[in-house]
């Protein structure tokens, strides 16, 4: 479909926990820009995988390849611990589906967002003010709500809270586990509809779980149906979601309305 | 000179604990010597005071108290208060060494929460009291991770909390206990001292030693070792001034404490190290409420 280089290249991955299967033999390549959607029922293995290609999970086999600025395409397992936790704050993100789990609660919103930024080395307090504001603007957060704590915050600006303090640093993959859950449906609505315009802009790759197929039509241009640990369908989005050709996949596709 | 001597308690080893215990914890001070600011584990003893009374400091003294030492005592700058008298007599009964109050002529000083205001000279060594070792401790509650954050340098989260601090008080608020980087590598704790004493631990001739009972950790910074305290660019690190000089000494160099004279408002600005104020008083300087 599109040349150009891998951005992440996924193998044979697999992970156990002792005799059950986490995720099995999965393997994909994810393009710069792109974004994936890792659909699936509960329990299938969607955030073992997730995690697994983040590298937080150490996979039981199969490689994971990322395209290393400066270094090109690199098996993560040969990657220190320093090199690979400074990938985690810099070059990629991770946005949590509870986002007590991804923000800290107990720092002011600017502080959320310039942690990435101090990691880094930044020491101008006004700066990284200066960023932290940019940045909750442009996740249409009040900027007003500055030095506020998240715990003040509506489930929805938490949301988009995290994925600010996760961009700041301008990182080329993000992974996102459920990130809509937590929502209403009308909050669900504007988090997309933001979503898809900044990954747009910074031509952001993501790789997206999610149990919801509608979230994967509006912004996936890739899908990823998974059961038991394996993948049993993949394609463009709409292909799969139109055109559903594994049993379980037009099972999922049918128990949705007007998905 | 006022340096005093006294017998050994009889039935003790020499400075209370056994012989390896004593070398154990040297093994751990040379290793901590030999990494500036990293904090050494080692097998702390029970100690005949509570836990938070000086532990750690008062293991890290007896290891390396010999009988040739003259020993000083200080707590919060004095040299007068429970904590001090106590662990002076201790030392003065299980190891019969000459202890004074006068910064220049001890060898060994133990302090709690206070670096003196007398220079330091080389040979001396300065042993701290610490409540707690990790300065990462209330930002990150996984001693797996500190660990893994101090071996790489992973200090922004320190960071995190100073900007914290300019954003709810328009200021670096932390007055003790102030983060430093030791010799470019480790975040360190200096202890609860002031920060106002923080420029004192960069580049000090003395050998400074941290003991912490309860955690079981020693760390140390080592003579001429380059101690940075943590700050922003735009708000960068200042020490504590005070208005008014001390009312005994007058001096105005030295870290003052306040003290409520009345409920009507009274108040005086004194010296906390008591020995310098009164080596000052005894050489003529007279403050506002000097007797």
């Amino acid at each position: 479909m599109k040349p150009g280089r891998v951005l992440l290249q996924v193998r044979g991955l697999s992970k156990f926990y002792g005799e059950r299967v986490g995720c099995e033999r999965v393997s994909f390549d994810l393009f710069p820009g792109e974004v994936l959607c890792i659909a699936g029922e509960s329990g299938s293995g969607k955030s073992t995988l997730l995690q697994t290609l983040a590298y937080e999970l150490r996979p039981d086999a199969g490689a994971v390849h990322y395209d290393l600025s400066g270094r090109g395409l690199t098996d993560l397992s040969g990657l220190p611990d320093s090199t690979l936790r400074e990938l985690w704050r810099t070059d990629w993100g991770f946005v949590r589906q509870n986002p007590r789990d991804g923000l800290r609660m107990r720092v002011s919103a600017g502080a959320n967002i310039g942690e990435r930024l101090m990691a880094i080395g930044e020491r101008h307090y006004g700066d990284i003010r200066v960023q932290a504001q940019d940045w909750l603007q442009r996740v249409e957060i009040d900027d007003t709500r500055l030095d506020e704590a998240p715990t003040s915050f509506s489930g929805g600006m938490q949301q988009r809270l995290q994925i600010a303090r996760n961009l700041v640093t301008r990182p080329r993959l993000v992974f996102m586990d459920e990130p809509t859950a937590g929502l209403d449906v009308s909050v669900q609505a504007r988090f997309l509809d933001l979503l898809r315009r900044l990954t747009a802009e910074l031509r952001l790759a993501v790789i997206l779980v999610t149990h919801d197929l509608a979230v994967a039509r509006l912004l996936a241009q890739r899908l990823i149906v998974m059961r038991h640990g394996r993948i049993v369908e993949t394609g463009l989005t709409d292909q799969v979601l139109d055109d559903p050709q594994h049993p379980y996949t037009q099972l999922l596709v049918s128990s949705v309305l007007a998905a | 000179m006022n340096a005093t001597t006294a017998p050994v308690q009889a039935g003790y080893n020499f400075a209370y604990l056994d012989e390896h215990t004593k070398r154990m914890i040297r093994r751990a001070l040379l290793k901590a010597v030999a990494i500036p600011g990293y904090q050494v584990p080692f097998g702390s003893r029970e100690m005949p005071l509570p836990y938070g009374w000086g532990t750690g400091g008062i293991q890290v003294t007896a290891a390396l108290i010999g009988p040739d030492d003259v020993l000083k005592v200080i707590d919060q700058g004095a040299d007068d208060t429970t904590n001090a008298v106590n662990i002076r007599s201790f030392f003065a009964k299980v190891a019969g060494v000459a202890t004074t109050t006068r910064t220049t002529e001890a060898t060994l000083i133990q302090t709690r929460h206070r670096i003196p205001e007398t220079p330091l000279a080389e040979g001396q060594i300065l042993v701290f009291q610490v409540p707690i070792p990790e300065p990462l401790r209330w930002l990150e509650p996984r001693e797996t991770e500190t660990r893994t954050m101090h071996a790489l340098r992973e200090y922004g989260l320190m960071h995190v909390k100073l900007y914290e601090d300019i954003v709810r008080h328009g200021r670096i608020a932390t007055t003790y206990d102030y983060p430093v980087i030791v010799n470019d590598h480790y975040l360190m704790r200096p202890s609860p001292i002031p920060k106002f004493d923080n420029p004192k631990l960069h580049r000090n001739p003395a050998l400074m030693l941290f003991g912490a009972g309860r955690e079981k950790r020693v760390y140390a910074v080592p003579p001429y070792t380059d101690v940075r305290s943590l700050d922003f660019d735009d708000h960068p690190f200042a020490v504590e001034r005070w208005e008014e000089p001390c009312a005994l000494c007058a001096s105005t160099e030295a870290y003052l404490d306040e003290i409520i004279l009345d409920d009507k408002g009274g108040r005086m600005f004194v010296c906390s190290d008591t020995e310098y104020c009164a080596v000052r008083q005894e050489a003529g300087h007279k403050g506002a409420m000097a007797p």
